[in-house]
């Protein structure tokens, strides 16, 4: 933006004015321009939203119908049917968390406070494993899942959710442990601080917030996954992703139910984003950009 | 204040690790084994079994199990026009998304980096597409969206002459893409974003005071600033969607005929309705290996996008 500065000529006060003016339209320009790119975007969102409140009779019409008494039906039905597996997914995606911070906070340290000495080879082989595509191997890993009796359970969820969020973690919480003063190491290690306290008194202090939008990022990833658990859970651990499947009927009329599934299925992740915003693009880029 | 970080150079803390004991150098190593031989064992050993069943006959619906048929599964697999068309179709539909995702995602970050009324929350309605699980957006797309009879789209669309058109059947392609497109646009905005705000504004402003147009100071001066970013995002969006199935599974099921039949849905049909796990492997081992290819030049590009190590 151009700035006046108290450098003005008496002169200058109605171009100063005719300035402001022209600023006030552009900038009234590029509010409406940017509201309407912004709805754009969430229209389906807000239709997806606006169709969970329709019974199903005003959902299925041409024209579509924007007035309507709004109803709780859909959701009472989506509730009572999706507790088994909204109860698989809040699992898997607790527990692959957890266990990716607890395998990626002591590796991120490893390769960034006191680095082992092929410390790149390490990042990059982690950075590398997120590119080979999981699908070549699912018949493999549908056998070994079942001859280890872990098909159809939690725990091969938790498992592969880990190692598909592990490279992220690692490189994300690196970056942020790169953030950690050196001058406050080297003091720490003067006084004597043996690693443990180094670890729990210095770092921990300046990581713990990137530890948790490392952790919302996780949960991001985990609660939508769709391909592994379609693939590798039947009934026992079949999460909200496959809720939304059965959802759609062979025949009859279901576009409000599944509205609702959708809308049910896809907020706590929504409202986890909005929160985690600022972080979000640290995460999505590993850690490149702060 | 965004900066690109630098994987290159040692790390800022730490002791340099050259020169290190024997006995220190395992203490260092210790906390990195945990998530290294996890990675390996999760990660890499299905690919080794999916190797040794690329060699075996194998079908799930057949008795008698699997037994050795040598190169046979990947003479089907190189014959096999479907699995040629699963490629063809898995790269441009990645690329065209990713590369229009990345257009809008450029238009939409210069946009948002103005000010103006509200921003906040049009930032907030524009990254809500990429949150929404994507299992939820195919069917809310294929569904409320564009379906024929009573979709918003076609309604949206009818004063343009559009009448009642079956997007999923006629434009099967399309759709998937343009779901696509729409999930991760928000992604590439995030990223240039941040590109442009850590650009500095002094050089904007000497570029504004010696006049020139803001296309010129647009491709001049901020589009090379921004190059790194775009790097990172159409990188990071190709690694994501190429593997992309959800839309596919739900929206077209890989149809009609093998239109949209991606090289992920490919590979779940050979399994899941062909029962062919011998056959699915050797496509597993050739989609490793044109992987790697890929990922090579891919991890190089990764490894130049962090070493700008100020991008302002």
């Amino acid at each position: 933006m151009t700035e006046i500065t108290a450098t003005d000529a008496p002169g200058r006060t109605s171009r100063r004015a005719r300035n402001r003016a022209r600023e006030l339209t552009g900038k009234t320009g590029w509010t409406v321009l940017g509201w309407v790119v912004g709805i754009v975007f969430f229209l389906p969102v807000l239709w997806m939203v606006i169709t969970a409140f329709k019974p199903e009779s005003a959902a299925e019409t041409w024209p579509p119908k924007f007035v309507f008494s709004p109803t709780l039906a859909q959701f009472r039905l989506v509730f009572s049917g999706m507790g088994p597996y909204i109860e698989h997914s809040a699992i898997a995606t607790a527990g692959s968390t957890i266990l990716v911070l607890v395998l990626a906070v002591p590796a991120a340290y490893a390769l960034a406070i006191r680095p082992v000495r092929r410390w790149r080879d390490g990042l990059f082989f982690f950075i590398s494993t997120k590119m080979l595509p999981i699908v070549a191997a699912i018949a493999p890993l549908y056998v070994i899942a079942l001859k280890t009796h872990l098909l159809d359970t939690i725990w091969v969820l938790i498992i592969l959710y880990a190692a598909m969020n592990l490279p992220l973690a690692i490189w994300m919480i690196r970056s942020f442990m790169l953030e950690v003063p050196t001058e406050m190491l080297e003091a720490a290690r003067l006084d004597g601080a043996g690693r443990i306290r180094e670890i729990i008194e210095v770092i921990m202090p300046v990581v713990v917030p990137g530890v948790v939008s490392t952790a919302l990022i996780c949960v991001i990833f985990a609660w939508n996954e769709l391909f592994l658990a379609l693939n590798l859970t039947v009934t026992n651990a079949a999460t909200m992703p496959m809720f939304l499947i059965s959802s759609v009927p062979q025949e009859g009329l279901y576009i409000a139910h599944l509205s609702a599934a959708a809308t049910v299925a896809s907020v706590p992740v929504i409202i986890v984003g909005w929160i985690a915003q600022r972080s979000l693009v640290r995460g999505l880029s590993m850690g490149a950009i702060k | 204040m965004t900066v690109i970080e630098d994987v290159v150079s040692p790390p800022a803390t730490g002791i340099r690790p050259r020169g290190v004991s024997r006995r220190e150098g395992w203490q260092r190593r210790l906390p990195l084994l945990p998530a290294l031989i996890y990675t390996i064992v999760v990660t890499q050993i299905p690919f080794l079994f999916t190797l040794w069943y690329s060699f075996q006959n194998y079908f799930w619906n057949q008795p008698g199990g699997a037994h050795w048929t040598g190169l046979s599964n990947y003479k089907e697999v190189f014959t096999d026009p479907s699995f040629r068309n699963a490629i063809v179709k898995s790269v441009t539909m990645t690329a065209i998304a990713v590369i229009v995702a990345m257009l809008l995602g450029i238009a939409v970050a210069v946009l948002l980096d103005k000010k103006f009324l509200g921003r906040g929350v049009v930032r907030t309605l524009i990254i809500t597409p990429f949150l929404v699980m994507p299992a939820a957006a195919a069917l809310v797309w294929a569904g409320p969206m564009l379906d024929p009879n009573f979709g918003l789209v076609n309604y949206l669309l009818e004063p343009f002459g559009v009448h009642h058109v079956a997007w999923l059947s006629t434009h099967a392609y399309g759709s998937v893409v343009l779901v696509m497109i729409w999930e991760w646009t928000p992604f590439m905005i995030l990223i240039v974003l941040a590109g442009l705000q850590g650009q500095a504004t002094d050089v904007l402003e000497a570029a504004k005071v010696d006049g020139a147009s803001a296309w010129a100071t647009f491709r001049e001066l901020t589009l090379p600033h921004l190059r790194p970013y775009i790097e990172l995002g159409i990188l990071l969006g190709s690694i994501y969607l190429v593997n992309a199935f959800d839309q596919v599974r739900l929206m077209t099921n890989g149809g009609p005929g093998t239109e949209t039949t991606t090289l992920p849905f490919f590979l779940y049909q050979k399994v899941n309705y062909a029962f062919d796990v011998g056959g699915s492997a050797a496509a597993g081992v050739v989609t490793v290996v044109l992987t790697i290819i890929v990922a090579s030049f891919a991890l190089r590009l990764f490894a130049r996008v962090f070493q700008f190590e100020e991008a302002g």
